[in-house]
């Protein structure tokens, strides 16, 4: 029953809240699309206002909104595999690459070769999903930390192979010269001096993974994910293929970065290793951790909020103190600490808000509840511990 | 159908030096309620874990409805064999192209295509699907059941530390209950197909026949963790119905439990067997129910029966009564 | 009750003690006879001068190895106590390294080699001296406001701390010497070097060797000779029972992170001495190649640990040996990828806790 109506069965009228929240949850596409036209609206008409029109031209905001929602899809992706399925990835960051060279490959003087571009958004996120199952499928009966580990080893090798495979990928210097995505129906030129196509059509990408993102967390598959997150064992013991169901979660995270992939190598035209080593999981993982693990549209809020940190705020109070000349903080350069503040961020976030800034209530519940009782829920291995899963 | 839901013969489980279950014969007829008893330790819970597909035996086999669905591995070294062959073939295509002298690309496909090949059979080989499962017997490769196959073949279980979601909503546990029976994919989810929209209606609805069932209407919003410790074991119960089982496993349904709580779950066991039709294997502590309910009484001590009977007959069994109270005084 | 196996009977400590010495000598000396044999077909070294420089490299190996294994060591205890992958741990390693480079160059201002034996001695002496205790002391203070409340928290949340820990550490040497190489004075003389052939053995990398099994050793009598070290076996097993035996968890568990810190900045130390440079991700880098090291010795396990990393310290140089040292690191992820897939509870075992 929805929270409206058990209102009403206890005789009392539903408040505004509660329609809307009955509304959203009924009709979910038309919420995500209605949102998102919202939010757009607003991304193109603020910036031609104060303050935000003082801080960069309205181009420069196109882009930073381009390049972040990048980052959203990302947090969104590795959502599916951390905050829904309960796998900690710390090597998410390979399948944004993947994406990304396989973009290159098709699409560069270095291969001569200049495919479609939609088309490619496709073979990137499947090229990307093939290498998601490869890489999920020997962490299966791993539990948790080890998991991480060898995730994050994965994460490591893939650029290492990049940089070392110098003939085939031009190793440091990384392909160049990437075309860009040819004009596509309403969506202008792409080129650097015109981020705006880039932007629109971020925002269509965005809009679509969101609806099916959504999708998929209501359906059995969701239900499924929650369920091993919660109790392994049990899931199992309920039917669930749990080796199906954990590469269904890597192959669709991995896919969302593989889009992501391609649509970054399309506007930054250039890919090299040094775009894809640990420090992206970490600003991707951050960037789900702070925006609520398992609430799609909080990751992707809590995505946007860092990016837009890291590349406004950031660099506003560098230029602020610049102005003002302060004697110390004058001559911080305050992008370089990003990583700092992200690190600190996110041990204050663990030890006093582990649900992030815009929790799932789920994982509220989840999370609090450890510490009150004093133990983990649910997760207690009767059957001894070890590194893999009793679950065979 | 066969008489018998369940068939073990000489079943033992062995952990390193520990023998928990020792060449144990277990029979359960059809549609009967079977209680499993014996003093702590004595391999009951194993035995369970055994029959669900969570630990593979030491020695002995499990036929479930028919069919031999649990018992050591046999002739596994084929399926080594089985995964390497469609890469080493490819591979060997490939390399013979490269001798040959052949377009860079087509030696880049071939090596893609071993990689794929490999891949592909390897995922497969770990997850198990119906279809690879059938293959595997055809060749003569054996390999016990996962407790997901069980729960397809019609098993349902509920443990005795309640397992249920905790954060999931009685209803999204009974749900989940249903993964094995629904029909939609990722893809139907994805697509929001009718198929997808229909089936979860549908769902829902024996959803609150089955919380109905065990005595839980009105309950599908509350979150498993704090609905009261009495309905809790309903819900797991729920949930493992939800599954559709031909054999449901209760390990100690009862426990913890006032005499009221008690008897209303004994006339629910009842109920099960009754209008359900199914076949219910019990472990039990509590003697009241034992004796109440069970058609048959089978006693575990050091991890093999002693006795096995009417709950009369098993009773009287002086041995019965040694592994519980000890020998009399000489 | 149930059939328990009957236990057999423990071999002579004096006895276990030479066996391990023969298979580490075996062990050793089957690495040289592989990689000169391989410097002949892959470098193509004659055989006549390929000997000494196997020589040479095999005792590189072992100063490697040892780094590692100190660093391995910190990892599996903390594991083997509280089931955390201590993500820092490689950059506690790398704040000793700096601390050394401190005291050797800042407080005792000797930029470079140092012949005089006892200024030397001195030198060293004092470097552990002040790193050990100091890089200790902040372990402990990471673990007790970081990790402790974060205790009985699902899992996830104490990893990603640490993770969060390791940047923090990270960025603040990131700062603090910027990020490149930072020159670390080597005052062990690099030149002391006994000829073999054409090529000379290291006395630094047997000091190195030596320094490390010393401590080992040291370690070893402690966890299982005194009372505080069963007291964290005790806990690293059933941290519960112990309680309720009295042993205190929260000292017990500080304890345990006052070691691992020590034993990383002897390693640090060394490091220093050894590669003549620090930087701000050293720990992430050699980190993860001794948790690889920890791993494939059995988690939990002191002495899986220690094996670990002189195997995994030989598979490195065996690969820089042979001129492939730039995929030393995927090498390494490759061995982690396989054990974790095959053999997950490691070479001797998962355990939590040493048995002896």
């Amino acid at each position: 029953m929805t929270a409206a109506a058990q209102r009403m069965a206890r005789g009392s009228s539903p408040s505004p809240r509660e329609r809307i929240r009955d509304f959203a949850e009924n009709h979910r596409s038309v919420t995500i699309i209605v949102s998102m036209v919202i939010v757009a609206a607003l991304m193109i008409i603020l910036p031609k206002f104060p303050p935000l029109n003082a801080i960069q031209r309205e181009q420069s905001w196109f882009d930073a909104f381009a390049n972040a929602g990048v980052f959203i899809l990302l947090a969104m992706g590795l959502n599916v595999v951390v905050g829904l399925a309960g796998l900690l990835d710390l090597g998410y960051a390979a399948f944004f690459a993947i994406g990304a060279y396989t973009y290159a490959y098709s699409n560069s003087p270095y291969s001569g070769t200049d495919l479609p571009f939609l088309p490619m958004l496709v073979v990137g996120a499947a090229v990307a999903a093939v290498f998601g199952i490869a890489l999920g499928a020997p962490t299966l009966r791993l539990r948790g930390d080890y998991l991480a580990i060898m995730t994050l080893g994965f994460g490591e090798i893939v650029p290492i192979v990049f940089l070392n495979l110098e003939p085939w990928t031009e190793g440091t210097n990384g392909i160049g010269g990437i075309f860009r995505p040819e004009p596509l129906p309403l969506i202008g030129p792409f080129s650097a001096l015109t981020p705006f196509a880039y932007f629109i059509l971020m925002l269509g990408i965005v809009t679509i993974a969101m609806i099916l993102l959504y999708r998929l967390q209501d359906s059995r598959v969701g239900r499924a994910w929650n369920a091993i997150r919660e109790d392994e064992l049990a899931a199992a013991a309920n039917g669930i293929n749990t080796v199906i169901t954990k590469l269904l979660a890597f192959a669709l995270g991995a896919t969302t970065a593989g889009l992501a992939g391609v649509f970054s190598a399309s506007k930054l035209t250039i890919v090299s290793p040094d775009q894809f080593y640990f420090t992206v999981s970490f600003t991707v993982l951050a960037m789900v951790i702070l925006g609520g693990m398992g609430n799609i549209w909080g990751v992707a809020a809590g995505a946007l909020i860092v990016y837009l940190i890291q590349s406004v705020v950031l660099k506003q109070l560098n230029s602020i103190f610049e102005i003002i000349n302060l004697p110390v903080i004058s001559e911080i350069n305050f992008t370089d600490y990003q990583f700092l503040l992200y690190g600190v961020a996110l041990v204050l976030m663990m030890l006093f808000r582990p649900e992030g800034l815009f929790p799932s209530q789920r994982r509220r519940r989840e999370l609090h509840v450890a510490e009150d009782l004093g133990g983990e829920p649910g997760s207690a291995d009767e059957f001894g511990a070890s590194a893999y899963e009793d679950v065979p | 159908m066969p008489e018998e839901v369940l068939r073990a013969e000489a079943v033992t489980k062995r952990f390193g030096g520990l023998v928990a279950v020792s060449n144990v014969d277990f029979t359960i007829p059809r549609q009967a309620i079977v209680s499993l008893i014996g003093p702590n330790g004595a391999g009951k819970t194993t035995f369970f874990n055994i029959i669900a597909g969570i630990y593979d035996p030491t020695a002995g086999r499990i036929e479930f409805r028919g069919e031999t669905k649990i018992a050591r591995a046999r002739r596994a070294w084929i399926e080594p064999v089985l995964w390497l062959t469609p890469a080493a073939i490819l591979g060997a295509i490939t390399s013979l192209f490269a001798s040959a002298g052949v377009p860079e690309a087509v030696l880049i496909l071939g090596v893609f295509a071993t990689v794929l090949a490999l891949l592909i059979v390897l995922v497969t080989g770990v997850a198990r699907p119906p279809w690879y499962q059938r293959m595997l017997v055809r060749i003569g490769v054996f390999r016990s059941a996962r407790p997901n196959d069980m729960v397809v073949s019609g098993l349902g279980r509920t443990f005795q530390n309640i397992r249920l979601f905790p954060n999931m909503t009685a209803m999204e546990n009974v749900l989940v209950g249903m993964h094995s029976r629904l029909k939609a994919s990722w893809l139907d989810a994805l697509l929001s197909t009718r198929t997808d929209r229909a089936e979860e209606v549908t769902a829902r609805v024996r959803g609150q026949e089955l919380l109905a069932l065990v005595g839980l209407k009105g309950t599908d919003d509350q979150l498993a963790k704090n609905l009261p410790y009495g309905d809790q074991r309903r819900l797991e119960i729920a949930r493992a119905l939800a599954s559709d089982p031909v054999l449901l496993l209760l390990d100690e349904p009862t426990a913890g439990m006032n005499p009221n709580e008690t008897q209303q779950l004994t006339a629910l066991i009842g109920r099960l067997r009754h209008d359900l039709g199914l076949t219910i294997l019990l472990i039990e502590h509590d003697m009241r129910v034992v004796m109440g309910i069970s058609d048959r009484v089978t006693v575990l001590d050091h991890g093999e029966k002693i006795a096995e009977g009417t709950p009369d007959e098993v009773r009287r069994d002086p041995k019965v009564i040694e592994a519980y109270l000890g020998a009399p005084p000489v | 009750m149930t059939v328990v196996a009957t236990p057999t009977a423990r071999p002579n400590a004096l006895v276990k003690g030479l066996r391990i010495i023969g298979l580490a000598l075996a062990a050793v000396a089957a690495y040289l006879v592989v990689l000169w044999i391989a410097l002949y077909f892959v470098s193509g070294i004659p055989l006549e001068s390929g000997l000494p420089v196997a020589l040479q490299q095999t005792v590189n190996a072992l100063s490697i190895g040892a780094i590692y294994a100190l660093i391995a060591l910190g990892y599996t205890m903390v594991y083997g106590i509280i089931e955390l992958i201590n993500f820092a741990h490689g950059d506690i390693f790398m704040l000793g390294a700096f601390l050394s480079v401190v005291f050797l160059g800042g407080i005792m201002g000797q930029p470079s080699s140092v012949t005089n034996v006892p200024l030397l001695l001195l030198l060293l002496i004092g470097a552990l001296a002040f790193t050990m205790p100091i890089v200790a002391l902040i372990n402990v203070g990471i673990e007790r406001t970081v990790y402790r409340p974060l205790r009985n928290a699902p899992k996830l949340a104490p990893l990603i701390t640490a993770i969060g820990v390791s940047f923090i550490l990270q960025n603040v040497a990131l700062t603090v010497a910027g990020s490149g190489d930072r020159a670390a004075p080597q005052v062990f003389p690099l030149a002391w070097q006994i000829p073999f052939g054409g090529a000379s053995i290291s006395v630094l990398s047997i000091f190195i060797f030596t320094l490390a099994v010393t401590l080992m050793l040291l370690l070893q009598t402690f966890i299982n000779r005194t009372r505080l070290g069963r007291a964290m076996r005790a806990t690293a097993q059933d941290r519960e029972a112990a309680a309720l035996m009295g042993v205190d968890a929260n000292q017990t568990i500080a304890l345990t992170f006052l070691l691992g810190g020590m034993l990383a900045a002897a390693a640090g130390v060394v490091w220093g001495l050894r590669f003549g440079f620090v930087r701000f991700d050293l720990g992430f880098n050699s980190g993860l190649k001794a948790f690889t090291a920890a791993v494939l010795g059995g988690i939990g396990n002191i002495t899986g640990a220690a094996l670990g990393g002189f195997i995994i310290g030989f598979i490195e140089n065996f690969a820089s040996s042979l001129g492939y040292s730039r995929w030393s690191e995927f090498l390494v992820f490759m061995i982690l990828t396989f054990v974790l897939i095959f053999k997950p509870t490691g070479i001797m075992g998962q355990q939590s806790g040493d048995r002896a």
